[in-house]
């Protein structure tokens, strides 16, 4: 029951132990939570988005693909949801209307969620930067 | 049978986890206690693995070299093909965990041109899947961990923005995605196509292939095609690294404990499979010693003391009796006295 070379055996097993488990002492023990997101007193008013919480919760990357298909290649520029609700398509001027707290709401669920910086504002006019996007070098958030 | 037995087998563990959640709603089982389970078998696996080598005594200095051995200053030694320090073994077995060097000197026989002759050729397409393989593996493993730390590094969100560089698609399709499956296909049709491999191929070969094909597939079906709730997949990643496992209230989508599953078998069936050459590689020691035995005597450490019987001994014993047979003696008796009579 012994060990040949038990230094480096053992210095190999830490280091390898200790890359696998870095999940678990990352956080210091800390529990975590998802951040709360916030709606806008817009959006609150409405009470309900396109369409219903889990879908949009899940799929609303498909349904911006979906809406830019519609209107950038079909000229299609009203949507109808599921629950017969009539919807302009427009990432400008219906998401970022009702959601025009980009920061604590889209970018803070991406930032939990690790979604790296959406491509998305290059072209399309972030809310929050309306009225700096102008005079200021820094256009992309 | 080789080939399907596994194949059947990935399918078993696939629709096991579907009923499992779906029709029995052990999502506790399947998202708590079996990847728990699977994480410990992993690492208690893979030390003891570990040290069962370490414990192995290596009798014999056997580096496998291709170069020349360090032994007169004049001449020129290769310190990278045939180390002979340390300094060498690091590099020479970085270059192989990292580039997998030894696999590009890989060749290949075969009957050639009109007369059929038998001719070696380089196969660097095994060499290339492999890299492929190996470093999308650790470039989506690492991708993962934005599902298992909080605050999430710098280099996660990085590496998906260099990923999805493309941007086609919403979500952006991720490079490695297409590279995974490509070059897992191209290893199990590898090993169906060439006659000579098939032929040494084992349910152990493929098993992993189909698995880990499983695993890519079920991932990138849950990212563009099946979507499940990632926020729900983020609360109970982190309840178990933070170890307050908790299964969220919503339904996640039974893709998402498909993948999980598989991702479990595999680290479970990982220490006992050939897949441990993860750490195995650093172990051989064909490559982790240094090609010294003309400066370093290795000994070999079964060596038990021998018995010694040597000449000296033996005349000192059997001199008078060798004296008297008039056999030559290397000392002579030195009895003074008895010469004297
Ligand atoms: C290269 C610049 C560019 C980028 C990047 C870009 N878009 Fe667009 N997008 C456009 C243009 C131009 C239109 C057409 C606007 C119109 O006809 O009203 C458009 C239209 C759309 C529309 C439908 C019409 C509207 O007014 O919104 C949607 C939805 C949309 N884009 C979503 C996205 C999403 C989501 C992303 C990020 C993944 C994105 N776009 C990235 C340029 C861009
Ligand atoms: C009429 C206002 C309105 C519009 C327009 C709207 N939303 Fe929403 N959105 C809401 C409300 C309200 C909620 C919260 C729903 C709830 O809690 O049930 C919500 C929820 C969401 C969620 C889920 C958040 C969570 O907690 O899981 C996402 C994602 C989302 N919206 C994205 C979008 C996108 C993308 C668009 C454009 C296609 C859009 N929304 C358009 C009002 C709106
Ligand atoms: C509840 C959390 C949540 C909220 C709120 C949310 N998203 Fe997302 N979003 C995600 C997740 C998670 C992904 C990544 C999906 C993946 O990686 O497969 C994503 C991806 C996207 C993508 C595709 C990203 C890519 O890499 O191609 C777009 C575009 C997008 N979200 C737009 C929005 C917009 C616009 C809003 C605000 C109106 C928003 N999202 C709000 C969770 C959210």
């Amino acid at each position: 029951m012994m060990l040949y070379d038990a230094g480096k055996i053992i210095a190999g097993l830490v280091i390898f132990a200790a890359f696998f488990t870095v999940p678990f002492w990352y956080g210091g023990g800390k529990t975590s939570e998802m951040p709360k997101l916030e709606l806008t007193a817009q959006a609150r008013q409405a009470g309900q988005c396109v369409e219903p919480k889990e879908r949009m919760r899940q799929d609303h990357m498909q349904l911006l693909d979906d809406w830019r298909d519609a209107a950038v290649r079909d000229g299609n520029r009203t949507y109808t949801s599921s629950t017969g609700k009539s919807y302009t398509v427009s990432l400008q001027n219906t998401c970022m209307d009702c959601h025009s707290n980009k920061d604590k709401f889209c970018d803070r669920c991406h930032g939990y969620m690790g979604v790296s910086q959406l491509y998305c504002w290059d072209c399309h006019l972030d809310p929050t930067e309306e009225k700096t996007v102008w005079a200021s070098t820094d256009g992309n958030s | 049978m080789k080939v399907l037995l596994p194949l059947f087998a990935v399918i078993a563990l696939v629709v096991l986890a579907v009923v499992g959640v779906k029709g029995a709603h052990l999502n506790g089982l399947f998202g708590i206690v079996i990847p728990y389970a699977a994480f410990v078998i992993f690492l208690g696996g893979m030390i003891a693995r570990v040290t069962g080598w370490a414990r192995s005594p290596v009798p014999f200095k056997i580096p496998s070299t291709c170069g020349q051995q360090k032994s007169l200053p004049w001449i020129k030694a290769d310190n990278l093909e045939s180390p002979h320090n340390t300094a060498g073994v690091i590099g020479r077995m970085a270059l192989e965990v990292l580039f997998f060097r030894s696999l590009f000197r890989n060749t290949q026989a075969d009957y050639r041109g009109g007369d059929q002759k038998l001719t070696y050729g380089s196969e660097k397409f095994l060499w290339a899947a492999g890299l492929a393989f190996h470093w999308t593996f650790l470039y989506i493993f690492l991708r993962h961990l934005r599902f298992f730390l909080e605050p999430i590094p710098f280099f996660v969100p990085f590496l998906e923005g260099l990923d999805g560089l493309l941007q086609i698609g919403v979500p952006r399709l991720f490079m490695t995605d297409l590279v995974i499956l490509a070059a897992v296909t191209f290893l199990v049709v590898r090993r169906l196509m060439l006659p000579q491999v098939r032929y040494i191929s084992l349910p152990a070969d493929y098993f992993p292939l189909f698995l880990i094909l499983g695993i890519a597939i079920s991932g990138i079906l849950m990212r563009y095609f099946i979507k499940v709730d990632l926020v729900g997949v983020k609360a109970l990643t982190m309840s178990l690294v933070t170890l307050s496992p908790r299964v969220p209230e919503g339904p996640i989508g039974s893709v998402f404990y498909v993948h999980l599953f598989l991702i479990s078998v595999l680290f479970a069936y990982f220490p006992f499979s050939k897949l441990v050459h993860m750490g195995g590689v650093f172990l051989s020691p064909t490559r982790n010693q240094a090609n010294n035995s003309r400066e370093v005597r290795h000994v070999n450490p079964w060596n038990y003391p021998v018995k010694h019987f040597t000449y000296e001994e033996y005349e000192d014993e059997f001199r008078e009796v060798m004296i008297g047979a008039g056999l030559p003696v290397d000392k002579q008796a030195d009895t003074p006295a008895e010469t004297a009579e």
